[in-house]
C-alpha cells in the first residue's frame, strides 16, 4: 500500500505528487490539487458529474486511479474559462439557463467539449444521446440541450471548416 | 465510497502479468477499463490485496483478421471496436451492439475483454459472442486454452476464468456474404443495461432462402441464452413473416427469466419473443440488401 510518485499534466501544468494506489483520480484532483470544479455525485460511474478529459477522451474520474494518470494529460472544467472570459460553451449554458444549482455542470461541460469537437454540427437526437450519461436533478435537460445547440453554432463560427464528422 | 487499500502493479507484458497473477492467486484482481471493477472496489464488494493493471500491455489491444476470424485483443477499448471499419465490415453484429453499451464516456475506458470477463447477465457482448459461436482465448500458468461461450460463461458474474488466468483475446467468425445481423434491446433509458437484448444473424443464398441463422439473448437468465430452436425455424426456407413469428414464439419458450426490480419474468418472456422477431426481421432485411458490407 506504499505511496507512488506520479507526474501528471493538468490543464497545462505539470504536477508531481505521492499518492496511495487506491486514491481515485477524482479525489486526487479535488483534494490533492485543490481543483474542486470536478464534482462527485455518486462515486460509482453513474452520474457523470466527475467527467474530465484524459488524453483527449471524456472519462469518469471516479472510475480511474490517480496512479493511472501518470504521464498523461488531463483537462478539467477549470481549463475552460480564460480568466474572467467564459468559454463559448459556458456562455451558452448561462445564456440558455442550462444550469440551476450547477452541481452537474462541470460534467456536462467536459462531456460536451469532446462531443462537439467530434460532432461539430450535431442533431438534437445526437446531443441527447451524448448527454445520456450525465444526470441533472434540476433543469429537466431541455435547456442543457438548447445550450449545447447554441454552443455548437457559436463554435462553428470560430472553427474554419465545420464539417460533419462521419463517426 | 472509497476503495479499500491495495497494492498496485502495472506490468507491460502478458508474461509479467501472468507471473504477478500466479504469485498472488485469489488475492489479485485484474484492472482493465475499471468501469465495473472501480465501482465494486468503491462499494467494497471486492477487497483484493493487489490490483494488476493491464492497461500498459500494448500486446493485449488491437483488431486483426486471421483465417476467416476477427481476433480482438482483450484490452481493446469498446469505443475502438465501435469505430473500427474492419469490425463494421467483417462483424457487423458486434458493430451494431457496441453503441448500446453504456455511454461513450464508459466505452472510452471499458474494454471488450473486461465486459466478457465481468459476465454481467444483462451485458450485450456475451450474447454477441454466444450468437456467433466465438472463442475466448485464455492464458494462464498451464498455457493457453480456447473456450466456447458455453464453456466460459457459468452464471451471474461468473466465468470459468481461474485466479492466475488472463483473458487475452476474443475470436469471432467473419460474417459470410449475404449475411445480415442486428442487435436490438429494450432498456429503461439509453445506456442502461438491457432488460432484454437479442443478437441475431441471418445468411441467405442467391435465391433468397435462408442457409444459416443464429439467435442469442441477454437479460433473460444467468448466462446468454442461445435460442437454436428459434433460429432453426428459418433455415431451409424463405424467411417470411410466418417464420419470423414462429421464431419469436420459440425464443420466448426457450427462456426462463427471473423477476427483479426492473421487470417481471412475464414481461421479459414476452419481450424476448417480440425482440427476437424484430431482430431477425431486421437481419433478413439487411441480408437482402446484400449484407452489411456496403453500409456507411
Ligand atoms: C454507467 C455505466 C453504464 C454501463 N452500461 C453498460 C451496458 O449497458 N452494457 C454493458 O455491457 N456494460 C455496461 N457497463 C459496464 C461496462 O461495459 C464495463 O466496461 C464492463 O462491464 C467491464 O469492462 P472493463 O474493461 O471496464 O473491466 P473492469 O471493470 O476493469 O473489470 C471487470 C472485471 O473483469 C475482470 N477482468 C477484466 N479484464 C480481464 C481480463 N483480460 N482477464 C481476466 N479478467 C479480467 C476484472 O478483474 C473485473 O473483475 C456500464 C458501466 C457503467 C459505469
Ligand atoms: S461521481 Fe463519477 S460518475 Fe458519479
Ligand atoms: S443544475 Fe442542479 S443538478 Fe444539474
Amino acid at each position: 500500500m506504499s505511496e507512488r510518485t506520479i507526474r501528471v499534466t493538468v490543464n497545462g501544468r505539470v504536477h508531481e505528487a505521492a499518492v496511495e494506489p487506491r486514491r481515485t483520480l477524482a479525489d486526487f484532483l479535488r483534494d490533492d490539487l485543490g481543483l474542486t470544479g470536478t464534482h462527485l455525485g455518486c462515486e460509482h460511474g453513474v452520474c457523470g458529474a466527475c467527467t474530465i478529459v484524459l488524453d483527449g477522451d471524456a472519462v469518469r474520474s471516479c472510475l480511474l486511479l490517480a496512479v493511472q494518470a501518470h504521464g498523461r494529460e488531463i483537462l478539467t472544467v477549470e481549463s475552460l474559462a480564460d480568466g474572467d472570459r467564459l468559454h463559448p460553451l459556458q456562455e451558452a449554458f448561462r445564456e440558455h439557463h442550462g444550469l440551476q444549482c450547477g452541481f452537474c455542470t462541470p460534467g456536462f461541460l467536459m462531456t460536451l467539449t469532446c462531443f462537439l469537437r467530434d460532432h461539430p454540427d450535431p442533431t438534437e437526437a445526437e446531443i441527447r444521446e451524448a448527454l445520456a450519461g450525465n444526470l441533472c436533478r434540476c433543469t429537466g435537460y431541455k435547456n442543457i440541450v438548447a445550450a449545447a445547440r447554441a454552443a455548437a453554432a457559436t463554435l462553428a463560427t470560430l472553427t474554419p471548416t465545420p464539417t460533419r464528422s462521419p463517426a | 465510497m472509497k476503495p479499500p487499500p491495495f497494492d498496485y502493479e502495472a506490468p507491460t507484458s502478458v508474461e509479467e502479468a501472468l507471473a504477478l497473477l500466479g504469485r498472488h492467486g485469489e488475492q489479485a484482481k485484474v484492472l482493465a477499463g475499471g468501469q465495473s471493477l472501480m465501482p465494486m472496489l468503491s462499494f467494497r464488494l471486492v477487497r483484493p490485496r493487489i490490483v494488476v493493471d493491464v492497461n500498459d500491455i500494448p500486446a493485449l489491444a488491437g483488431i486483426r483478421e486471421v483465417d476467416g476470424t476477427l481476433a480482438i485483443g482483450a484490452m481493446t477499448r469498446q469505443r475502438a471496436v465501435e469505430q473500427s471499419a474492419l469490425v463494421r465490415r467483417r462483424c457487423p453484429l458486434l458493430a451494431d451492439a457496441m453503441p448500446q453499451i453504456g455511454h461513450f464516456q464508459i466505452r472510452n475506458r471499458g474494454t471488450i475483454g473486461g465486459s466478457l470477463a465481468h459476465a454481467d447477465p444483462a451485458a450485450e457482448l456475451p450474447a454477441v459472442v454466444a450468437a456467433l459461436g466465438g472463442r475466448l482465448v485464455v492464458r494462464g500458468p498451464g498455457g493457453e486454452r480456447q473456450l466456447a461461450p458455453e464453456e466460459f460463461f457459468v452464471s451471474y458474474l461468473t466465468t470459468t476464468l481461474e485466479p492466475g488466468e488472463l483473458l487475452v483475446e476474443v475470436r469471432l467468425p467473419v460474417a459470410p456474404p449475404s449475411t445480415g445481423t442486428a442487435f436490438v434491446e429494450v432498456s429503461r433509458r439509453h445506456g442502461d443495461f438491457a432488460l432484454v437484448g437479442v443478437a441475431a444473424s441471418v445468411t441467405l443464398d442467391e435465391a433468397g432462402a435462408c442457409v444459416g441463422a443464429a439467435v442469442a439473448l441477454t437479460g433473460v437468465g444467468p448466462t446468454p441464452v442461445v435460442a437454436a430452436e428459434a433460429a432453426a425455424v428459418l433455415v431451409g426456407g424463405r424467411p417470411d413473416a410466418r417464420a419470423l413469428e414462429e421464431a419469436g414464439r420459440r425464443a420466448a419458450a426457450a427462456v426462463r427469466p427471473d423477476s427483479d426490480l426492473h421487470a417481471s419474468a412475464e414481461y421479459r418472456t414476452h419481450v424476448a419473443g417480440v425482440l427476437t422477431r424484430r431482430a431477425l426481421a431486421r437481419a433478413v432485411e439487411r441480408a437482402q440488401g446484400g449484407g452489411e458490407a456496403v453500409t456507411p
